[in-house]
């Protein structure tokens, strides 16, 4: 499986570069948070060094619609039979920081299974497998930055982060943006989930109203009559500073 | 009104390959057509114990040998696309090929050294850690306005070391934690 790219807009980059706005203290999580034990070994001890953005910063991959399959973003659809579990539809809109749509950006997830399996090598959990349903899925956001994905809700499940230690049921997004410092990695929740206040993932974010913007909510707009249920969640993606600084050309 | 403070990041866990290398890895960055020096570019994970970190993922982002970024102004279209990505092995390590990028427009009319945007993702990394890749030994180096932001002492964790035996190829130490520690850009 290779990308193909296609080519962007001309900005004129070698002008003006317009840095992307830095994020507000708190609503990002720390590298090192203990209560997370791989952070402990993996997280740098050192101050990170400001970078002012140049073009490196503010250019980034673009995919196109050649690096997409048709059932891609139907996670239900990619094996001979249906999968098991509680199909869901999972609907939301990427915008930028000033609200802007973030159109044509590709979006990746990857899932555990209704059971709260992956379909990796390393997951020992001893959970059945479903031949079914491998769990991984990508689209591009419409002109408008909308997505929908169809998909099985995954269960929770165990890890060996300290005893007894369960994961609320979430699905990964990786996202791109139109930038390298637009890209995002995060995870998606279920409302209601009484696992996160035990979990250290989703308590690393220090702000309490951060942390519930990765709780999608139940929609009932995206829900499906006598099919499944829809749940919303939105993403915002960085926005750019208002005033550009000016650079010379070479 | 929707609240548009930008979506917190989380791990991408130890399960990345599933969504992101199992199929979808992007080993090269250009193409057999893209003009320049052709290079290998060897990144090594390792955590505050020294150890291999065999779950992470490296992401790249260069400009071509002119110093244009794919979807901006190169000349190189189809074949340089100038994104990479790849996980790491059990050992650590992952090795991507592509060529070398030339000197970028930096702020204020200069000019950045040669390098590589790198990305590093893994259980544990509750966010991206962002970090640059230049060529040791490269003159532009001593003029390049990032790296003098770099104390002078910690700089060389940012310099790729060439293959004595094999020229092409470069290896790049991402020290995640603790001695030697690598340079990490709050971007």
């Amino acid at each position: 499986m290779s990308y193909s790219f296609i080519q962007g807009k001309r900005d004129n980059p070698k002008k003006s570069v317009v840095p992307f706005r830095r994020h507000e203290p708190g609503t990002q999580p720390d590298y090192l948070y203990p209560a997370y034990r791989a952070t402990r070994l993996r997280a740098p001890s050192q101050p990170l060094i400001f970078l002012p953005h140049t073009l490196s910063e503010v250019t980034g991959p673009v995919f196109g619609h050649s690096d997409i399959h048709p059932n891609d973003r139907d996670l239900t659809l990619q094996h001979t039979g249906e999968p098991l579990g509680e199909r869901i539809i999972v609907r939301g809109r990427v915008v930028d920081g000033d609200g802007h749509a973030v159109s044509n950006t590709l979006i990746e997830i990857w899932q555990a299974n209704a059971a709260g399996r992956y379909a990796h090598a390393k997951d020992d959990h001893p959970a059945p497998l479903d031949p079914n349903f491998t769990g991984t899925g990508r689209t591009l956001t419409d002109d408008d930055g909308f997505y929908s994905f169809v998909t099985i809700k995954p269960g929770a499940y165990p890890w060996r982060n300290h005893d007894n230690a369960w994961r609320p049921a979430h699905i990964h997004f990786s996202l791109f943006g139109p930038a390298f410092v637009t890209r995002l990695i995060t995870q998606m929740y279920f409302p209601g989930d009484p696992l996160f206040a035990y979990d250290p993932i989703l308590k690393s974010i220090p702000d309490e109203r951060a942390r519930q913007r990765l709780v999608s909510q139940l929609d009932m707009e995206t829900t499906k009559p006598e099919w499944a249920l829809g749940y919303r969640f939105d993403i915002v993606l960085r926005g750019r500073e208002e005033t550009p600084f000016e650079m010379q050309g070479r | 009104m929707m609240d548009l403070t930008p979506t917190p990041s989380q791990t991408v866990g130890p399960y990345l390959h599933l969504g992101l290398t199992d199929l979808r890895s992007i080993p090269r960055l250009a193409g057999d057509d893209a003009q320049g020096e052709r290079v290998w570019l060897t990144f090594r994970v390792l955590d505050g114990e020294g150890a291999p970190v065999p779950d992470a993922m490296i992401e790249l982002w260069q400009a071509d040998s002119e110093g244009n970024y794919a979807n901006q102004d190169s000349t190189d279209g189809e074949s340089f696309r100038g994104f990479g990505r790849l996980a790491t092995a059990e050992n650590g390590s992952c090795t991507f090929e592509t060529i070398r990028p030339g000197c970028v427009a930096g702020p204020g009319g200069t000019v950045q050294a040669p390098h590589v945007n790198v990305s590093i993702l893994g259980r544990g990394i509750l966010k991206r850690l962002s970090t640059r890749l230049y060529f040791a030994g490269d003159r532009a180096n001593d003029a390049d306005q990032i790296l003098a932001l770099v104390p002078e002492n910690r700089r060389p964790t940012l310099l790729a070391r060439q293959d004595a035996a094999r020229t092409s190829n470069w290896v790049f130490d991402v020290r995640l934690r603790g001695e030697c520690e690598t340079v990490f850009f709050d971007v």
